[in-house]
């Protein structure tokens, strides 16, 4: 049985996230094992890794940076190993060079990049990005197929401040429309990030889950 | 395009029942919240909210076990309120699979618990709930004695706790601007005037809240027809609009209502749920 782990540092919906893993897993033909897990092994034996991430951006570096081993096995498994990951909303903001909410906090640089304060053109936009928005997708994507963008595509549910702003339209792979382009979901070869929430996200999230449990980076 | 008008549907618990009456076809337990979620959850609502009204601790637990049941079937944003006073409330809220707790006489009682609760769990995951009822000032007396509404704009509406039955002396309009500074991410507003009425939102309390924050404001208390629900978001200036009764007596369905929105220029999500 194929191993998916959702790492727990201490931040983040782990039981929603679980969940939703939970109820795709048991569609697929062979349904992987899905554990969440605050340990570094468990991680290094995972077919695929995923970030979860709720809060403020330091916070939750530094929860990350407190489970000790798990950067070194991220590292080895993800960047090394080529093991599908899926970050979701800060746990997709930690893959960029820096975070710049409150304080400049240096993320995993996966993604070069900054996250930064969402700033609407129109100021009567509330902040946070609450709710839920279409997509428009930059470029095509495995983790994004199947799933309908534009004004009468299915809708994601976002709940942040900050985005991260990626130095290289390539790893850009979908935005939201919110004042102007907000990042959605980026990504390069075996590493993908959503800023919504796919497990908060029915018909859309589901999809997302689907097509990353099936995908072969 | 933008964020879609949410329609949120709200439940109140009470030892782990529903207490106002669900009617919904093909329900078979009525009184089972988790039962009435999953249909609100194919029915396409935008968000859930749980109110738990407990009367006893033990009744408190088993919201607990119905915010568990609920996330394993819907995969929708849930917000949960009702007694939250401490950390270790969200906590257990947060872990069960809550992913907003809304928080009343808690704030109004120790506003630090706001900014202590925002920096843990992040602004996201707070809602402050705003109820407030409108200032009548006995003093100025109208006809025969009896109370009109006063005319000082400085303080219209007066913040109440425990479910409406405390007054705070708190003008509401600050109340929920102090709130947002301590690290509220959205704002529940409700009338305990309209509370029930099913006579519309409280508009002007609505509008003046949601003009006076930068975060997201939900209005709630009053809803009766559809148009009250285009009013609140119109004329409110409300980001989602709350209702009870009028989905759980079965008057209107969410499709009905999201329809209604949407024929009045209010951009909603009509995506089938999965």
């Amino acid at each position: 049985m194929s191993l998916v782990t959702i790492i727990d540092y201490g931040a983040g919906n782990l039981r929603s996230a679980a969940n939703a893993f939970e109820r795709v897993a048991a569609t697929l033909d062979t349904p992987p094992e899905i554990l969440v897990t605050a340990d570094p092994e468990a991680v290094r034996r995972a077919d695929r890794i995923m970030l979860p991430g709720v809060g403020a951006f330091a916070d939750c570096k530094a929860g990350l940076d407190a489970v000790a081993g798990m950067r070194e096995v991220l590292e080895e498994r993800v960047i090394a190993g080529g093991v599908p990951f899926l970050g979701v909303c800060v746990g997709m903001q930690l893959l960029a060079s820096e975070g710049r909410e409150k304080t400049v906090t240096p993320g995993l640089g996966w993604i070069p990049g900054a996250v930064e304060r969402l700033t609407p053109s129109d100021p009567g936009l509330k902040i946070p990005h609450m709710g839920w928005n279409t997509l428009t997708v930059q470029k095509p994507h495995a983790l994004l197929a199947g799933i309908p963008d534009g004004p009468d595509g299915l809708h994601a549910y976002f709940v942040h401040s900050y985005h991260l702003v990626t130095d290289s339209a390539d790893t850009r792979l979908a935005i939201a429309d919110y004042g102007g382009p907000v990042t959605a979901a980026v990504g390069r070869d075996n590493i993908f990030g959503t800023q919504f929430h796919p497990e908060k996200s029915q018909a859309l999230g589901l999809k997302l889950i689907e097509n990353f449990l099936r995908w072969t980076p | 395009m933008s964020l879609k008008t949410r329609l949120i549907p709200c439940l109140d618990v009470k030892d782990g029942r529903v207490v106002k009456g669900v009617q919904f076809v093909d329900l078979i337990d009525a009184g089972d919240p988790v039962a009435a979620a999953i249909a609100y959850d194919a029915a396409g609502a935008d968000e859930l909210c749980f109110l738990d009204i407990a009367a006893s601790h033990e009744g408190r637990e088993t919201i607990f076990d119905v915010v568990a049941r609920t996330a394993e079937h819907c995969f929708m944003p849930v917000t949960v309120g009702g007694g939250v006073r401490t950390i270790e409330d969200i906590r257990k809220l947060l872990l069960s699979g809550a992913d907003k707790v809304a928080i009343n006489s808690a704030a109004v009682t120790d506003p630090d618990f706001i900014s202590r609760a925002a920096d843990k769990f992040g602004n996201q995951c707070i809602v402050v709930s705003v109820d407030a009822k409108q200032r009548l000032d006995q003093a100025v007396g109208g006809d025969n004695g009896q109370a009109v509404r006063r005319e000082d704009k400085e303080s219209q509406w007066e913040i109440y706790t425990h479910g409406g039955r405390k007054p705070s002396g708190l003008d509401a309009v600050e109340f929920a601007a102090r709130m947002v500074e301590r690290g509220a991410g959205e704002l529940l507003v409700t009338s305990m005037d309209r509370d029930g009425t099913r006579s519309g939102f409280d508009i002007a309390l609505t509008r003046a809240i949601a003009d006076a924050v930068a975060v997201p404001v939900i209005a709630s208390g009053g809803v009766g027809t559809l148009d009250h629900l285009v009013e609140g978001v119109r004329e409110g200036h409300a980001s989602a609009v709350l209702a009870a009764s009028i989905f759980h007596f079965g008057t209107f369905t969410i499709p009905q209502a999201k329809q209604y929105l949407q024929s009045h220029g209010i951009a909603v999500r009509m995506d089938r749920a999965a």
